[in-house]
């Protein structure tokens, strides 16, 4: 469900660590409800860029706004509007499926009876109201992603950062996790994913490539294939990535 | 604030819901004191001595009744010469032999002079030391007695008293030892593991990014250990109070209060442990290399600083747990108020000051 209201400006955004620019000039913007894939290769500077979109590093210059508000000032505004699932796991092993729903319900700032509302919902939607009481160490692996994932949109954000959401997870799984996916952004909440599968970039509305720190296209995956004359996005990733500097 | 307390509820649920480290955490404290307590006494008690009297007078059996009756001697064998001597140390059990020269009563009579020679066995040299201290200390008691009527024109008496542990107790030693190396322990090494699983996790990535500051996260880290080290100095200090008999002379709220402040000192360590370790492992590996041993070697607790040579003296006066020690000894066995240990007090303050510092200056580059 997008709309033509931008949730996330990014103009000129640079990072430099001492001498190493990880971020070069970075020019994008995200629309509301909008599935953005960020692709690269490991090391062209995806991860520093969502980190600063997050609110977790200061950006070096540029000018940059999430869900309306400045990643330089005003990244307490950005976190309570953001949600956020990183490549590691998120949940907490040795708490059960309801404390830590109720935990990350919690530090959002939910009252009690809505966390207890949506878990409901949320137990429905993934078919886990079996497992409610069980800690998260006991649950299968691909539940256990496709319950982080509601729990990152859980407070109901503008946004949601998904950095390589379903790493080790298996295709069938991520089928049912990128339907989660589109429910999420048929309820307006806008999608922010990088993936090394090229196959989940097609499900992407756009997708842009960084390569050494640079975006070096942007565009829908059709749009992408047709510029790069390549069958798949696979072949558009390889022709831009192989000539990368700094991808490991 | 709601999400904060939630947030410490959390960390309650990690730490309960760990069995194994719960029971370690609290069986510890029972053990070690037990251990320290009862078995590694350092005190003398019925230690067994040969003796080899080759005189056999009124005046060697008076001496050897006398030995035998103090209660830190048992007469384990008698030998007849001294070609046994070295067979009765190689058995093992006899760690002291007193030796009585030929015809002792009547050399003492005529020239007023007889020899007693102490053998010990000072491949363990602590307790030979100690053996052969008490040994020569109840033979000159005896000697004093014996001319008590008989007025020397110089007399040189040394009276000895231990004070504040006149039983030369090694309790007294060992229950501020096991409160500061425990605390230590608990409060360094599990804040540090526990904030450096939720980095090696990448919970703590989700933390940073939720509407949680930085401050309240580590707060909220540290304060169930606060909680769980006072708990268990309070048990240590009753365990010491009830079974051993460890007096506190001083005030009780100084003495918790300075183990409050503690705490919080070996949290703060413990925060910047975490600070520089990415695992779980490498946490661990720091808090016990580099805390516990020297803790447990160079803060005076097992062996006396005064006797180090100078480089480790020096060394040691960076061991935070070195003047905590002296602050619980002061305050529990001299009643010692705040006006004697403020130095230390102040020491301890600014290594919490230090430390807290380093961190937040370790988490802020970390964050920019």
């Amino acid at each position: 469900m997008q709309s033509n209201e931008n949730v996330i400006v990014v103009k000129n955004l640079v990072k430099k660590f001492g001498s190493f620019i990880a971020n070069d000039h970075l020019n994008f913007e995200v629309k509301k409800g909008e599935i953005f894939g960020f692709l690269g290769a490991n090391g062209a500077g995806k991860t520093t860029a969502i980190r600063i979109l997050c609110g977790l590093s200061k950006p070096t210059s540029g000018e940059i706004h999430v869900a309306g508000y400045d990643a330089y000032t005003q990244t307490e505004f950005i976190k309570r509007n953001i949600g956020y699932m990183s490549q590691k796991f998120s949940l907490y092993e040795d708490l059960t499926v309801k404390e830590n729903i109720a935990f990350y319900g919690g530090i959002y700032g939910l009252p009690k009876k809505q966390i207890e509302e949506r878990m409901q919902l949320l137990f429905d939607r993934i078919e886990l109201h079996h497992a409610k009481n069980k800690l998260i160490r006991d649950i299968p692996l691909g539940w256990r992603q496709k319950l982080a994932f509601m729990v990152s949109i859980f407070h109901n954000p503008a946004i949601v950062f998904l950095d390589e959401p379903t790493g080790g997870v298996d295709p069938i799984t991520r089928r049912q996790f990128w339907d989660l996916i589109y429910e999420a952004s048929h309820k307006g909440i806008t999608i922010f994913v990088t993936t090394h599968y090229m196959d989940e970039a097609e499900y992407c509305n756009r997708v842009s490539i960084m390569v050494d720190g640079k975006i070096m296209a942007l565009d829908t995956p059709a749009g992408l294939k047709q510029q790069f004359e390549a069958q798949s996005m696979n072949d558009v990733f390889l022709k831009l990535a192989r000539n990368a500097k700094n991808s490991e | 604030m709601k999400a904060f307390i939630g947030f410490i509820i959390k960390e309650f649920r990690h730490i309960f819901r760990d069995y194994r480290t719960m029971v370690i955490l609290f069986g510890m404290p029972f053990v070690q004191i037990l251990i320290f307590g009862f078995a590694i006494t350092t005190d003398i008690k019925d230690a067994n001595i040969a003796i080899l009297d080759q005189s056999h007078d009124q005046e060697t059996r008076q001496i050897i009744q006398k030995l035998v009756s103090s209660g830190y001697f048992k007469l384990a064998s008698s030998i007849k010469n001294e070609n046994e001597i070295p067979e009765v140390f190689k058995q093992g059990n006899i760690k002291l032999v007193v030796i009585f020269e030929k015809n002792f009563a009547s050399n003492l009579e005529k020239d007023h002079k007889a020899n007693i020679q102490l053998l010990a066995d000072a491949s363990d040299p602590n307790t030979a030391k100690l053996l052969t201290s008490y040994a020569s200390n109840i033979i000159s008691d005896y000697q004093r007695e014996m001319y008590r009527e008989l007025r020397l024109p110089y007399q040189l008496n040394p009276e000895v008293k231990m004070l504040y542990n006149e039983e030369m107790k090694s309790v007294y030693m060992f229950v501020p030892g096991i409160i500061t190396i425990l605390l230590m322990l608990i409060s360094a090494m599990m804040t540090s593991i526990s904030i450096a699983r939720e980095k090696e996790l990448g919970t703590m990535e989700i933390l940073l990014a939720s509407p949680l500051k930085p401050l309240q996260i580590i707060i909220g880290k540290v304060i169930p250990y606060v909680f769980i080290s006072f708990m268990i100095a309070i048990i240590i200090l009753t365990l010491g109070v009830t079974v051993f008999g460890m007096p506190i002379i001083g005030s009780l709220a100084l003495l918790l209060t300075e183990s409050l402040l503690f705490i919080i000192m070996a949290l703060s360590l413990g925060i910047f442990i975490s600070t520089v370790s990415k695992t779980q492992q490498v946490a661990m590996m720091i808090s016990m290399f580099a805390l516990m041993l020297p803790t447990i070697l160079l803060s005076g607790f097992i062996f006396p600083i005064e006797n180090m040579p100078l480089p480790l003296q020096l060394f040691s006066n960076l061991m935070p747990p070195r003047w905590f020690i002296i602050i619980i000894k002061d305050i529990m066995l001299k009643g010692s108020g705040i006006e004697y240990i403020w130095k230390e007090t102040l020491i301890l303050v600014g290594f919490a000051v230090l430390f807290i510092f380093l961190s937040l200056k370790k988490f802020k580059i970390r964050l920019a």
